[in-house]
């Protein structure tokens, strides 16, 4: 059954060639995406009221819908209005749009998680609003929303599978095709599945050593 | 140039509504350098806001707050946090800042604020911490600390500023019984030391101990003032008198 | 304008049998989720070290695949190995349920250990056995602590539910799709899909909101999770 000409010679470098694109959806999507989630998650809190609305709508809208099907609007769907995106950029858009969604909801979790409290206190000290916000609500805010935004990189990874669905060919699609043509789909599945798992894994390591790193005694849950 | 004549802390005529609602009507107060005043009263009576008012920390809707004869424009934001840099300020709740241990919490505003160097402002903390007594506990967290050493660490983050005015809110409401005096004792040492203190509080003991005046308030408005002798001498028939005796039988303290 | 509403008019009632499937997959995922679930997770937090050991395997494997994988490694690779004829929905609902599992097992789990160590304990001193204080004390109170967890459980499984379609499932997604390649009205075709799918999401999520208010337990309000 293990046919090591097929494993190293056809398969691995398929696979191989997939893990590259998958890394390479990856990566700019999970900074844009954690990126434009801070921005609507701040905003949510932090903005005027029609702000704070949109970001609201914008949320419930990306984390209440498939992102498969956000993925087939965006690349099947907007060439009915002009617009036509290749399958790479499309799935990228696609995995920033929602991801951003998600982190927003951390991030607003961890701002209004910060006890009003302390502003007052820092406003008695003299602190300016800036001040405020970068020595004592961006440490916090950032502590407790890391978890939240740490496991959103984790699916992130796993989601990229779906770049597939549109003919990006990613790590998924690579196997999909190796598989489709040697009938070897247990093996070729088993490969792609430990790629992914290796990925997770080690990026759960990570994040479990960034939250070490930046725990404080007694700054667990968000107390209510 | 102040003198000694002139109140080191005027508020005049102070008034705000909230949610529609008047808090404080027409408030005036004048504090003499080195003087503890206390405010009391029952709760709803505005104590808490008009401490809030005087930093600025609510906007009053009427009123003028003075420093030193220098009278505040709330409108110009670096004209309102150098005032709150020079007025102090203690919390109900402590309010320490969670992600940072004691020492950090006593020094991050005169880094931030004032702009000490790193090592200047951890000495000053550190003196500061000694004073309140809690040197030792300089590198735990709040979630670390008592009640009692949580407000002790907010007293010396308030005293690293070097305030000329200290406002406290009910500093010993939310503590345990028994970690009410070391609090105490701790702003006991400051009014004998000569800081101008205006301090919303239930410890009648105290205030009858160590206030300069008392002032009573309710409804948002100052019914009565005078020093602890005259409005609670036996007899005297005072409104204080009078709110003073039912939380006595309340909570079993002499009057 | 019109001919595209015209479009969706036409498919809706294809689509809309398409979403029977949907919820059928859902609820039948959650089911097998929820058996192979709460098992897992009463050996995990009472199980010896090999029996904990096996279920942290099963969690780190199905949680660190991505489903789609998940749906292709079963239905092309090895239910044909195994020779198992199924349709796409039952592997469907095989592959979602055993996935879900391990998600599920790991809520339950947090829910038993955020329960105070006193209720075994006085269980015990009452004379029952472990599998009784288990089954009626612990679990009735952790399952209850469970259902805000378990209602974002709810609807990442509905959202994954729609990957069924590469396997030729014929649920919301996959009648979209086949419509859609007719018709090339994707734009309107795929919004109605997700429309769709947001009701239902919402609908899901109400009925639970319901369900957790009517176990409430007085005195648990913001409790563990």
């Amino acid at each position: 059954m293990f046919d090591p000409d097929f494993v190293f010679g056809e398969m691995l470098p398929a696979l191989n060639r997939g893990l590259i694109t998958s890394m390479m959806l990856i990566v700019p999507s999970a900074t844009l995406g954690l990126l434009f989630g801070i921005i609507v998650g701040t905003g949510r809190v932090f903005g005027p009221a029609w702000v704070r609305k949109a970001g609201d709508i914008y949320t419930a809208t990306f984390r209440g819908v498939p992102l498969v099907v956000q993925l087939m609007i965006i690349y099947f769907g907007l060439p009915n209005i002009g617009i036509y995106l290749e399958p790479f950029p499309a799935a990228v858009l696609g995995f920033v749009l929602c991801s951003a969604a998600y982190n927003s909801e951390y991030v607003r979790g961890a701002l209004l998680s910060i006890r009003q409290g302390q502003l007052k206190a820092a406003q008695a000290l003299g602190f300016s609003k800036l001040k405020t916000v970068l020595f004592i609500v961006v440490p916090q805010a950032v502590r407790r929303a890391l978890p939240g935004c740490g496991n959103e990189i984790i699916y992130l990874i796993k989601y990229s599978s779906l770049a597939y669905v549109i003919t990006c060919i990613e790590l998924t699609g690579e196997g999909k095709v190796v598989a489709a043509r040697s009938f070897r789909f247990t093996e070729v599945f088993l490969f792609v599945g430990a790629y992914y798992l290796f990925l997770v894994t080690l990026a759960s390591w990570i994040l479990h050593r960034v939250e070490q790193h930046f725990s404080i005694p007694g700054f667990g849950r968000a107390k209510q | 140039m102040t003198d000694n004549a002139t109140p080191i802390l005027r508020v005049e005529h102070l008034s705000v509504a909230l949610g529609g609602r008047p808090i404080l009507r027409d408030v005036s107060l004048d504090v003499d350098r080195g003087q503890l005043k206390v405010l009391i009263g029952p709760s709803g009576a505005g104590k808490s806001t008009l401490l809030q008012c005087i930093n600025h920390l609510i906007l009053p809707d009427a009123g003028t707050v003075s420093l030193e004869g220098r009278a505040v424009d709330a409108h110009r934001k670096a004209d309102l946090y150098a005032f709150r840099q020079q007025v102090g300020m203690i919390f109900q709740e402590f309010n320490l800042f969670d992600h940072l241990d004691a020492l950090s919490n006593v020094s991050i505003a005169l880094r931030k604020v004032r702009g000490m160097s790193r090592a200047a402002a951890r000495e000053r903390a550190m003196a500061e911490l000694e004073r309140v007594g809690l040197s030792s506990r300089h590198a735990l967290y709040p979630a670390q600390l008592s009640g009692g050493q949580k407000q002790r660490v907010a007293i010396a983050r308030a005293l690293a500023m070097d305030p000329k005015v200290m406002l406290l809110d009910e500093p010993t409401s939310a503590l345990d019984p028994e970690l009410v005096g070391e609090v105490l004792a701790v702003i006991r040492d400051l009014a004998k030391g000569g800081m101008t203190m205006v301090m919303a509080t239930h410890q009648m003991d105290f205030a009858r101990a160590l206030a300069n005046e008392i002032v009573f308030m309710e409804r948002g408005a100052i019914i009565e003032r005078g020093s602890p002798v005259e409005l609670l001498a036996p007899g005297a028939g005072t409104r204080t008198q009078d709110f003073c005796s039912r939380l006595t039988d309340l909570c079993e303290e002499s009057c | 304008m019109l001919d595209k509403l015209l479009v969706i008019w036409d498919a809706l009632p294809y689509i809309l049998e398409g979403s029977a499937v949907t919820i059928a997959t859902v609820l039948g995922s959650l089911a097998l989720g929820f058996c192979m679930g709460v098992p897992m997770a009463v050996a995990q937090v009472y199980g010896g070290r090999p029996v904990r050991y096996l279920v942290g395997l099963y969690v780190w494997f199905f949680r660190g695949m991505p489903i789609l994988v998940l749906l292709f490694l079963f239905y092309f690779g090895l239910f044909q190995a195994l020779d198992l004829n199924l349709s796409a929905f039952t592997a469907s609902c095989l592959v979602l349920g055993m996935a879900s599992a391990a998600y599920q097992s790991q809520i339950f789990r947090g829910s038993i250990l955020a329960l105070p160590q006193g209720q075994l304990k006085a269980a015990r001193a009452l004379g029952m056995s472990d599998g009784a204080a288990i089954r009626s004390i612990v679990l009735p109170q952790a399952l209850r602590l469970s259902i805000p967890a378990w209602s974002n459980e709810y609807s990442i499984l509905l959202k994954d539910s729609a990957l069924a379609f590469v396997l030729g499932t014929p649920e919301i997604m996959a009648r979209t799709h086949f419509v859609a390649s007719r018709t090339y009205e994707h734009l309107p075709l795929y919004m109605t899909a997700g429309a769709l799918y947001f009701i239902i999401t919402l609908a899901g999520l109400k009925v639970l909101r319901h369900l957790e208010r009517k176990t409430r337990i007085p005195g648990y309000a913001g409790y563990g999770i």
